[in-house]
């Protein structure tokens, strides 16, 4: 047992700290937040060329070879960077759906495409009115001989308004919430009757309400087995809920080290706050939060690649409703401690904090996965 | 980045696990699953059995007769002993004075007290809080004289766990009062059998016998007995904090605990359906397994990186709070898990008729004395608040 990177992991990691801290400071990224694509084009070419893009693919595709713990230290990093350019959705999400389910085709086409930053991706699944219900699908595609049509909504599409090409589930069998009868296909954005309506999100990044009206894609769309899909949807949301889990351990490391030196140097009553018991013992219980949180999410991670699925369910599960609480306190008591500072705009604690909350609310929140966790205690 | 066992961890797995099988009492283990209180023999016994293994010691260096064992195997056996119901070894001698005895103690004594303490010969207790020096431990005013080739001790120390089974103490002693409270402050070993000593009483919480009052009266006690150097104490009693640790987070014990905590759940009924059906309740349960899945964790990092630099950190204090919580959280629930059954003090009391179905006596009647006497852990070994103002010390620098 042993929780040390390896010397290629530290290097990676080091490397990407240092590009965030220089080319990602703060204020550029309040800039590129407010821009028309919400994040930056040549960013996401250098990450392209760290190998970032590449980092979870076979090396057949162009690919790193990289597990979930590579993944997770990459989350980190770009948490404290609160980087909006598409990872999770074009890389995670995506990404992991082609490597896991596609023909050798679609991967010749579509893995190298990411890894060289031409390509952004995500994926469609979840539609209105139906909260984080996973098997809960209407959208239909109907299929014509050799072509398939698709109608429906999805509803906050992550990256989806700058996404090139969406990976959408939609039924081809099966009642309204059956497990079977799911099928994934990829369909470009400029698909004619695919409507895509963007947005900011309250964190700065971008999500997109997609309408899908009689949209036709050939055959070769349908990515992974006809009818299915759904143990795949879930796999590819559980390594983004992993990843999920290791960013908001990124942000809420960084939120510690800014409310400690807030603490440290803001004084009032002539001293350093921090001088205060009842703010000490608030921000070490913030840092045993933190801790806490980064031994789940470093469990999910381990976890998340070997493991059965009914075993994955229980530990992806447990970490994002631990994580979720873990961000909670540690985001509410950061803004707390900062008193005033801590809820505007020109500082990056509520920018922190946002994010942390938004990822809480992704992908199933708190509430919803102990739910899961717990349920599975009936089974014990 | 692996958190697997190795094979050779695994196989020493199945070799803890076959002896305590094959060599734990099973009225010990009984005792311990139920939560009934244990008599010293109870104890002596099971060190004994231990110690012809050779596993009487088995954090100690081998040079001092100790197993040797890595953090990890530590951590292994400490899981299977919990499991199997082992009684908890008690810290008092082999995890607390022994290592100082180790690190600051002479040769001659080194010799005298180490195999008596691997051995279960000797029974030690803990010297150090007093009526007025609790978490301000240096204020301690027990007051050491020396007159010729002995100490004479006089004062009183508080809050002593054992007192009553023990053959020593090792106490802090004030020997000087010159500068700093601290740096007058020597670690003395007594002899319990020395006239003048009296040991009283405290009745606890739960109605059991655990602590006492000790009280010195002209006490004396030979020089050869002070460890290391006069007015050094304060940094023997610190180094001895540290190594109180391999098991400060106890997750062992609570992972036991939590087992014990969901048959109670399966066994109990509530509006005529198990209790583990029941929502609330068992949100409750999956919110206890929550933090002890990350604690298990979180103790292996601190477990792994300490074996590394061979120095306690004060990372050891996020174990004591974290595992403290824990713990009494899952007392709390395995009490609320009887409902309206936690009121009776001892179910010898109910009449056979009366007496319930879903739960016998022998699993139901300390349930409510465990959730008490457990208020004790986040309070001992320095209180939560003190763990607390540690980490902001020296860890935060606040």
């Amino acid at each position: 047992m042993n929780f040390d990177y390896s010397e290629e992991q530290l290097a990676l990691q080091d490397t990407l700290r240092r590009f965030i801290d220089k080319e990602y400071r703060f204020d550029q990224r309040r800039t590129l937040a407010q821009s028309e694509d919400g994040f930056s084009r040549e960013v996401w070419a250098q990450l392209a060329e760290l190998g970032l893009l590449a980092l979870p693919f076979p090396e057949e595709y162009g690919g790193l070879g990289g597990n979930a713990v590579d993944t997770m230290l990459v989350m980190e990093v770009l948490g404290r960077g609160l980087v909006l350019e598409p990872y999770l959705g074009t890389v995670v999400l995506a990404g992991s759906l082609i490597r896991d389910a596609g023909t050798l085709s679609q991967k010749d086409m579509l893995l190298p495409a990411i890894a060289g930053g031409e390509l952004l991706m995500t994926l469609a699944h979840y539609e209105p009115g139906t909260r984080y219900e996973m098997n809960h699908i209407a959208t239909t595609a109907k299929s014509t001989g050799n072509s398939y049509l698709i109608n429906g909504a999805k509803s906050v599409v992550l990256g989806g308004n700058d996404a090139d090409k969406i990976v959408v589930s939609a039924r081809t069998g099966g009642g309204r919430r059956d497990n079977d009868g799911i099928s994934l296909f990829v369909v470009g954005r400029t698909a004619p009757g695919l409507i895509i309506r963007g947005y900011p999100t309250q964190d700065g990044s971008r999500a997109a309400e997609t309408q899908f009206d009689n949209v036709e894609v050939g055959d070769d769309a349908l990515l992974g087995t006809k009818d299915g899909a759904l143990p795949i949807i879930e796999r590819a949301i559980d390594y983004a809920i992993v990843a999920l889990c290791a960013e908001a351990v990124g942000i809420m490391t960084a939120l510690n080290e800014a409310t400690l030196d807030y603490l440290k140097t803001r004084k009032q009553f002539g001293q350093p706050i921090g001088r205060f018991q009842a703010l000490q013992h608030r921000m070490v219980d913030m840092v045993i939060a933190t801790e806490q949180a980064r031994s789940m999410a470093t469990l999910s991670a381990v976890r998340v690649d070997s493991i059965d699925a009914a075993e994955r369910r229980r530990v992806v599960s447990a970490a994002k409703a631990y994580v979720g609480q873990s961000a909670r306190s540690v985001g509410q008591a950061a803004v707390q401690l900062h008193g005033g500072m801590g809820v505007v705009d020109e500082l990056n604690v509520s920018h922190y904090f946002k994010r942390l909350t938004m990822i809480n609310a992704t992908f199933g929140d708190t509430d919803h996965h102990l739910g899961i966790f717990s349920d599975l205690l009936l089974a014990d | 980045m692996d958190l697997n066992f190795t094979p050779e961890e695994q196989e020493f797995r199945v070799a803890v696990r076959s002896f305590i099988d094959s060599n734990l009492p099973l009225d010990i283990a009984s005792k311990v699953r139920n939560g009934s209180c244990l008599g010293k023999d109870d104890f002596v016994r099971w060190q004994k059995i231990l110690h012809r293994q050779g596993w009487g010691a088995t954090m100690w260096p081998k040079q001092f007769g100790g197993a040797g064992w890595s953090a990890v195997q530590l951590y292994i056996f400490d899981e299977e002993c919990s499991a199997a119901g082992a009684p908890m070894q008690l810290p008092f001698g082999p995890k607390m004075v022994a290592p100082v005895i180790m690190a600051y103690g002479n040769r001659s004594q080194q010799e005298r007290f180490l195999p008596r303490i691997v051995s279960g010969e000797d029974w030690w207790c803990q010297g150090y809080s007093e009526p007025e020096a609790g978490s301000d431990l240096a204020s301690l005013r027990t007051k050491a004289e020396r007159q010729g080739d002995y100490y004479i001790v006089n004062g009183q120390k508080a809050w002593t766990t054992y007192g009553h089974y023990a053959d020593w103490i090792f106490c802090l002693v004030r020997t000087s009062n010159e500068g700093r409270q601290q740096a007058g402050i020597s670690f003395l070993l007594i002899d319990m059998k020395t006239p003048g000593i009296t040991v009283r009483p405290v009745i606890m919480i739960d109605g059991g016998h655990e602590i006492n009052e000790v009280w010195f009266d002209n006490v004396k006690v030979p020089v050869e007995n002070l460890v290391g150097e006069e007015n050094k104490g304060w940094t023997y009693a610190k180094f001895l904090l540290g190594h109180e640790r391999t098991d400060i987070a106890r997750v062992g014990r609570s992972k036991a605990a939590l087992k014990r905590l969901k048959q109670l759940a399966h066994r109990e009924f509530a509006n005529g359906r198990p209790l583990i059906e029941d929502q609330r309740f068992r949100d409750r349960i999956a919110q206890v397994e929550l933090e002890l899945m990350a604690l298990e964790i979180t103790n292996m990092r601190v477990l792994l990186a300490d074996g590394k630099k061979h120095a306690p950190g004060p990372e050891a204090s996020i174990l004591k709070i974290k595992g403290s919580e824990i713990e009494q959280m899952l007392t709390e629930l395995m009490m609320l898990g009887l409902g309206h059954y936690s009121l009776p003090r001892s179910f010898e009391a109910l009449d056979a008729g009366a007496r319930r179905q879903s739960a016998d006596a022998d699993y139901a009647a300390p349930l409510s004395g465990n959730y008490f006497n457990c208020r004790k852990v986040s309070i001992y070994g320095g209180s939560n608040e003190i763990q607390r103002n540690i980490i902001a010390q020296m860890i935060l620098g606040l």
